[in-house]
């Protein structure tokens, strides 16, 4: 087994929920909350040899990295909010993080691969894997750099 | 300066190596410096490309 890229199948279900809050719209009162904060999101990274990928339902400890400097359950993703407010061109809606994903100074001995990001707000819900060649890190930093936030190449994308 | 297991050291008495991934899915580039054959400090750069995660979207008809 191995980890796969993914939309988590549990997230396009809480979409229609609205249990994840990207951005900060302006919705239709349903009983008072009519202006809703962002929630906030997490990135987990995950060995190699782990088997993330569309059935994660929440963040899960097994197969999780463990090193110098690396909190279980990853680093919070940062910026004004967590994601670019949610956008839409041609059929395609989209957001991305809006900040990179940094690791700082760690040591991740044994080879991983992916990252998933859920949301810690609401019960660290799972959201989407994404995988990469396998690396390490030792006594370094992991940068992982966000796509350009569009249609084509957005992290998260509905099309 | 850079950080390694052995703490702050000056980059000119190490060996650097660096390497670079680019395909689909990612541009990731990565630095590794050495000391007597001894692996130091590894970072590791990853720029996303065009990630396959999405959802298609379909809706019912009457």
């Amino acid at each position: 087994m191995a980890n796969t890229q993914a939309m988590c199948t549990s997230f396009k279900k809480e979409i229609l929920n609205a249990i994840h809050q990207f951005g900060a719209p302006t919705i239709v009162s349903r009983t008072s909350l009519t202006v809703p904060t962002p929630d906030s999101f997490k990135a987990a990274l995950y060995l190699v040899s782990a088997t993330r990928g569309a059935g994660d339902t929440v963040y899960s400890v097994t197969g999780e990295v463990s090193g110098t400097n690396y909190v279980a359950g990853g680093v919070a993703l940062t910026g004004a909010q967590d994601w670019i407010e949610p956008n839409s061109s041609g059929t395609t809606g989209f957001s991305t993080p809006t900040a990179n994903i940094v690791y700082t100074t760690v040591t991740l001995s044994t080879a991983f691969d992916a990252v998933l990001i859920y949301n810690s707000t609401q019960g660290d819900k799972a959201v989407s894997v994404h995988t990469f060649g396998s690396q390490t890190i030792t006594a370094g930093t992991l940068t992982l750099t966000m796509p350009t936030n569009d249609a084509t190449t957005g992290l998260i994308r509905i099309a | 300066m850079i950080t390694t297991t052995k703490g702050l050291m000056n980059e000119e008495l190490l060996e650097k190596r660096e390497g670079v991934v680019d395909n689909d899915k990612e541009y990731t580039t990565w630095v590794e410096y050495w000391l007597d054959g001894e692996l130091v400090h590894r970072s590791a750069h990853v720029t996303f490309k065009r990630q396959a995660v999405s959802a298609n979207s379909a809706i019912g008809e009457f």
